[in-house]
């Protein structure tokens, strides 16, 4: 019921973890909580005792301070003093032992995905020794369950923060200087990430995807990601394909497998696969897609995507390309 | 009582100029996301007055984005993102001509650098037309006007990491007077 209430979206939630370092972050939360409580208590009833004591004193006309007053306002200051170290060691060995035993990668060769941050997308590389088995993806991370997975953290315009609360903690995306950190998903599921650090007019609208599943479900996934996208077979999608390699949209985002290669926006190989678009603002269907290709603006001022004046039936078969792009 | 009219007068001269400041450093900083609908903005610029035949309507486009500064920075953007600098480099030049000099071999004012983005000029400079939005090749017109400080000084693009003259400046020379550079023979002038 509390956790129902405290849950910002579905699916992102910092005490629901799926994975060890998530776990081990949740449990330093409910020490803190549980130390923080008993701390707010406990001086909230001394509170009330003196006050009820200096009361009943004055009830009785008896005189407020004396000699042995001083004396026991020394003790309480000592103790209250002594406590606080103690309870501030308390914390910082704790916070210093979960960042140890967290920050080491425990595996030699994880999985490693190149997580660059963009006015207001994220850009996905899934890593490899092979320049074939490199492939990029926006928005929208897979990963194996069970299995460490290393980021490799970089900023194209400013500092944004990767956050995906269910897996771990955050960390920062700074231009021109790499970070890293890794996580593991123990549960299959999805959940949801955000941008916490504020990066410009978006960023509430800057969400990414975590899709943690199976490692055969995983493989497939991989596997279908490093294809190039096939020439449409139908005439509809041909002439979107036409409109858009000699259109707006190929000066700034790539198809791989045909001549647009820029990098300026989300690569959209397979635009298709991925549940959401716009970086998570809106469902990826064909409506949604429209309203984004024609008046980006209107949904999220600001954005680098220009409005593009798209003729009804060239919308169309932009958009009947688009979703071919499996 | 003299004393508190010349006050008076003197607080309300200072109100009202740091009004007018103001209404004018909206206008500089104003954001237009939205260029509603986009193709409402006509598309026929003309650069020179004259005109064949009888004297047709005299409306064209100007640049809407003149001395506004997030236009300017978004030009910048632009100016990277497709890939300008390959060519005419962060306003040096390189295999195109320098943009932040006063020679300017096929007109500095805002239809002519629009003009040129738009319909190309022989030699090199591609032409963008149904490549770049009209906004953005307004924004472009106004980042470009402003490596060679055409534009007003009060409106500045964001810092670069590329050549400055001083910090915070697009410019690499005094904003006031462009630097003169090299004319090169006539002989030698596209």
């Amino acid at each position: 019921m509390l956790q129902d209430g405290l849950r910002g979206a579905l699916n992102q939630s910092a005490l629901e973890p799926a994975g060890p370092q998530a776990a081990k972050v949740t449990h330093l939360w409910w020490f803190a909580l549980a130390i923080a409580t008993t701390v707010y208590l406990l001086t909230m009833g001394a509170l009330w005792w003196a006050a009820h004591r200096a009361r009943q004193r004055e009830l009785r006309g008896e005189a407020a301070v004396g000699p042995e007053a001083e004396q026991g306002m020394t003790r309480g200051v000592t103790y209250s003093i002594a406590a606080t170290i103690v309870i501030l060691l308390i914390f910082l060995v704790t916070d210093l032992s979960v960042g140890r035993t967290l920050s080491p990668v425990p595996s030699k060769h994880p999985l490693t995905i190149e997580l660059t941050g963009h006015q207001w997308w994220w850009e996905v590389t899934y890593a490899d020794t092979s320049p074939h088995g490199r492939f990029t993806t926006a928005n929208e991370i897979h990963v194996p369950v069970g299995e460490p997975v290393l980021f490799v953290l970089q900023a194209q315009d400013v500092i944004h923060s990767f956050w995906v609360p269910n897996l771990a903690g955050k960390k920062d995306l700074i231009p021109g200087y790499t970070q890293s950190m890794w996580f593991q998903a123990d549960t299959a599921g999805l959940y949801r990430g955000q941008c916490a650090e504020f990066c410009g007019l978006q960023h509430a609208k800057m969400a990414l995807h975590v899709v943690a599943e199976s490692k055969a479900d995983y493989q497939r996934w991989v596997d279908q990601q490093r294809g190039t996208a096939a020439i449409p077979t139908d005439s509809a999608a041909r002439r979107g394909r036409e409109i858009f390699l000699t259109g707006t949209c190929a000066m700034c985002h790539s198809i791989e497998g045909t001549s647009a290669g820029s990098h300026a926006g989300p690569d959209l190989t397979h635009l298709a696969s991925r549940r959401t678009i716009a970086a998570g603002t809106l469902p990826n269907t064909r409506g949604a897609l429209g309203g984004w290709v024609v008046d980006p603006q209107r949904i999220k001022p600001g954005v680098r995507m220009p409005p593009n004046m798209l003729k009804p039936q060239d919308l169309d078969a932009l958009l009947t390309y688009l979703q071919s792009l499996k | 009582m003299r004393r508190l009219s010349t006050v008076r007068a003197v607080s309300f001269a200072v109100a009202s100029f740091l009004f007018a400041t103001s209404v004018a450093g909206c206008r500089r900083e104003e954001r237009r996301f939205r260029e509603s609908p986009p193709s409402a903005t006509p598309t026929t610029v003309r650069v020179s007055a004259l005109q064949p035949g009888t004297m047709q309507d005299t409306t064209h486009a100007r640049n809407p984005y003149e001395n506004n500064a997030y236009a300017q920075s978004e030009g910048q953007r632009l100016f990277g993102w497709y890939n300008c600098a390959g060519c005419h480099a962060n306003g040096g030049g390189g295999m195109g001509p320098p943009l932040m000099d006063d020679q300017w071999i096929y007109g500095s004012s805002p239809e002519n650098i629009y003009t040129t983005i738009i319909q190309g000029r022989p030699n090199g400079m591609p032409s963008f037309a149904g490549k770049i939005p009209t906004t953005q090749v307004w924004q472009l017109v106004t980042y470009v006007r402003s490596l060679s400080a055409q534009n007003s000084t009060g409106a500045r693009s964001s810092r670069t990491d590329h050549m400055m003259m001083y910090p915070g400046s697009s410019s690499l020379q005094d904003p006031e007077k462009p630097k003169n550079s090299f004319r090169p023979p006539a002989s030698e002038m596209p």
